[in-house]
């Protein structure tokens, strides 16, 4: 069974502080991560993997550095990485990145089953799995909390899985290949190993920008993405809250005597 | 050459560029600002920062794929679950009502499902002027698939300037599949939406960065404009039976059903009947709890509200209580009206999934905790003590 990984690095949101005084997002030396849900994304391939056989491929769009996430996922036992990098995917929206890393796939060409985490921690969108598997035209199963079953033997493949709803869940039968992307609830990440770590140091990453995926250029970057972002600023501050301290009959008195009204 | 550019003689050096730049691509060379391209994402920030206007972005001009002015009326994606319309719905088609009243426009819901035309008017009485029902048993079960090819061919018919839904698993799923077909700009999980009448663009506000920075978000040259709204952040439409509209019916070719995902069942499962997106009220239990059956706290004191059992983190990864109850960056994110954090200190992380709530209530021992900054209202104090005696006051106020 050979997966495709798609993943991001972002910001680590555990080093990120708040500024108390202006509310702001203190990002001084900020650590770049890999993704937090995309940790599930690569141990659900790698754990597919190690049940079924195949390889874990591993792929990420982002700047020269990005290749230090594709480093550390084939520590964790990924086989192969590619970096999608070129300038002229900068200011990519969800529809040229998820057309990009699409065409990226499609080169890749060899795959049952694309696993992405449900979305990426600085940008919350969700929207790139779902593009990636319209763009190649894919059956997908968002927000997957487990695989239940794996059929390679048919025909065609299939796996059953459980996808996470507002009020539980539902078991859908895809066929491969399809694209799903996962919660924090179907696995456990592992930890890279030693010998992991020594594999990702000498692993050769493959590298490709657009001369590989020959995407129209009105297609790409800021040019090709429908979306434009035409302001950025920061949310009107919160009042400073009533805070009470005290005897705790007392406290909650006062508490009910502010929100009574609400509650009604 | 790059599309992104430092005008140098007007660029004083203040620097409040490299505040705004999330990616830290700026950087004070002789007191210019120089922008390294390997790292900016293009991502805007620093040009609606700088107060001189050196910062400039230039685009090829679009591909334009036809006359923009064919498209008009505001559609509202009417999410149901076996017969039952999704309460964003309603909100969604308040919202529509106002943009389209902006626009001098309609409003459109597009209704689909297996046996469901029966609740086309209820979408009518809830605001919609005409509803686009596409009843076949092909869409009994909702499939990301089906539903989204269903719902390009109506676009493709009879072209709305803008195409809304929540932002639940369903319309999140949906929604990109139908963007990415059309070639149309989406913008995921909006806390605001207004119209500039003079170009007729839909302004879609979200929170970015964590939602400590608000976007503002235009798809000037692509249609329909497309957004995802979060859930119980506007008001729901008021019914009004005497309210009269169109039904269209339509239907999808059986041909291009697309066979390859088969739902097989629903399996309903929260602790709480309360489905955490949707309640008005939530009470959230953190690590402060210490034990899982102290949870029965939280539990009780969401009973007396009617409200949904949240949970931090923490509680989670103990076994505590399911995942499907996790509030926070890993979790659901929630806008409820009332939010009451028990025991949570109120890590970046959970504060992302909580802080647009409209009003939060913090109970902790620790003064300095950070959820206190975020709160309206807080007691400090310890929570085994406070929250029987909160309990018992809201009970005593709710049966009079």
């Amino acid at each position: 069974m050979n997966i495709v990984v798609c993943i991001k690095q972002v910001p680590d949101t555990n080093d990120v502080k708040i500024n108390p005084e202006t509310n702001t997002l203190i990002r001084e030396g900020v650590q770049s991560v890999i993704n937090p849900f995309d940790m599930y994304a690569i141990e659900e391939g790698i754990r597919l993997k190690e049940k079924f056989n195949g390889k874990v491929t591993v792929i990420t769009m982002g700047p020269p550095q990005a290749i230090e996430a594709l480093r550390e996922a084939i520590a964790l036992g990924a086989d192969e990485a590619v970096l999608l990098s070129d300038r002229a995917f900068a200011g990519s929206d969800t529809w040229a990145t998820s057309l990009v890393l699409s065409k990226a796939i499609e080169k890749i060409a060899d795959y049952d089953l694309i696993i992405c985490g449900k979305q990426a921690s600085d940008g919350d969108t969700a929207q790139v799995g779902p593009g990636i598997a319209t763009h190649i035209d894919l059956p997908q199963a968002t927000y997957v909390r487990r695989i239940d079953t794996v059929h390679l033997d048919t025909t065609p493949k299939v796996i059953v899985v459980e996808r996470l709803l507002e009020e539980g869940y539902e078991l859908l039968e895809i066929e491969l290949p399809a694209l799903i992307t996962v919660v924090k609830e179907i696995n456990e990440p592992r930890l890279p190993s030693l010998r992991g770590k020594m594999k990702a140091k000498k692993a050769e990453i493959i590298k490709w920008s657009n001369a590989d995926l020959m995407i129209e250029e009105n297609q790409l970057g800021l040019n090709g993405s429908p979306t434009q972002v035409v302001r950025i600023f920061t949310p009107p501050q919160k009042a400073t809250g009533k805070i009470y301290q005290g005897e705790p009959e007392a406290t909650v008195a006062e508490l009910i005597g502010e929100i009574e009204d609400l509650l009604k | 050459m790059s599309p992104i550019k430092i005008v140098d003689e007007k660029c004083v050096g203040c620097g409040l560029c490299l505040k705004v730049c999330p990616v830290e691509a700026i950087t004070l060379i002789d007191k210019k600002a120089v922008i390294d391209l390997d790292k900016c994402t293009l991502c805007g920030a620093c040009v609606s920062s700088c107060k001189f206007k050196a910062i400039i972005i230039t685009r090829l001009s679009p591909v334009v794929k036809e006359d923009l002015t064919k498209y008009n009326g505001v559609w509202v994606f009417a999410e149901q679950r076996d017969g039952a319309i999704a309460s964003v719905v309603f909100e969604l088609l308040a919202k529509a009502r106002q943009l389209a009243a902006d626009l001098n426009t309609y409003v459109g819901a597009a209704l689909l499902g297996g046996n469901i035309s029966s609740k086309a008017k209820e979408l009518i009485f809830r605001g919609a002027d005409k509803v686009y029902v596409v009843d076949s048993p092909d869409l009994d079960h909702y499939t990301a698939e089906n539903y989204a090819k269903a719902i390009v061919s109506l676009v493709a018919k009879y072209k709305p300037e803008i195409l809304l839904a929540g932002a639940t698993t369903t319309g999140r799923s949906l929604v990109s599949r139908i963007a990415v077909n059309l070639y149309a700009g989406l913008t995921a999980d909006c806390t605001g939406l207004a119209i500039d009448k003079a170009r007729r663009l839909l302004i879609q506000t979200r929170p970015a960065f964590g939602g400590n920075i608000m976007a503002e978000i235009i798809s000037p040259n692509f249609r329909p404009q497309m957004a995802t709204v979060r859930h119980k952040v506007m008001p729901e439409s008021e019914r009004d039976a005497s309210r009269r509209g169109e039904i269209i019916k339509e239907e999808i070719d059986t041909k291009v059903i697309d066979k390859r995902v088969k739902f097989l069942d629903f399996i309903k499962e929260t602790i709480s009947t309360v489905n955490l997106s949707e309640a008005d009220i939530i009470v959230s239990g953190g690590r402060g709890l210490g034990d899982e059956k102290n949870f029965s706290l939280i539990k009780d004191l969401a009973e007396s509200l009617n409200a949904a059992v949240g949970s931090s983190r923490a509680c989670v990864d103990a076994g505590w209580i399911p995942y499907s109850h996790q509030v926070g960056q890993t979790g659901r994110t929630v806008c409820p009206k009332i939010y009451i954090a028990c025991g949570i200190s109120g890590q970046i992380q959970h504060l992302v999934g909580m802080q647009s709530a409209k009003t939060i209530i913090a109970i902790n021992k620790d003064p300095d905790a950070a959820i206190f900054k975020v709160a309206n209202y807080g007691i400090v104090g310890d929570l085994f003590t406070v929250l029987p005696l909160l309990t018992k006051k809201i009970k005593e106020i709710r049966n009079g």
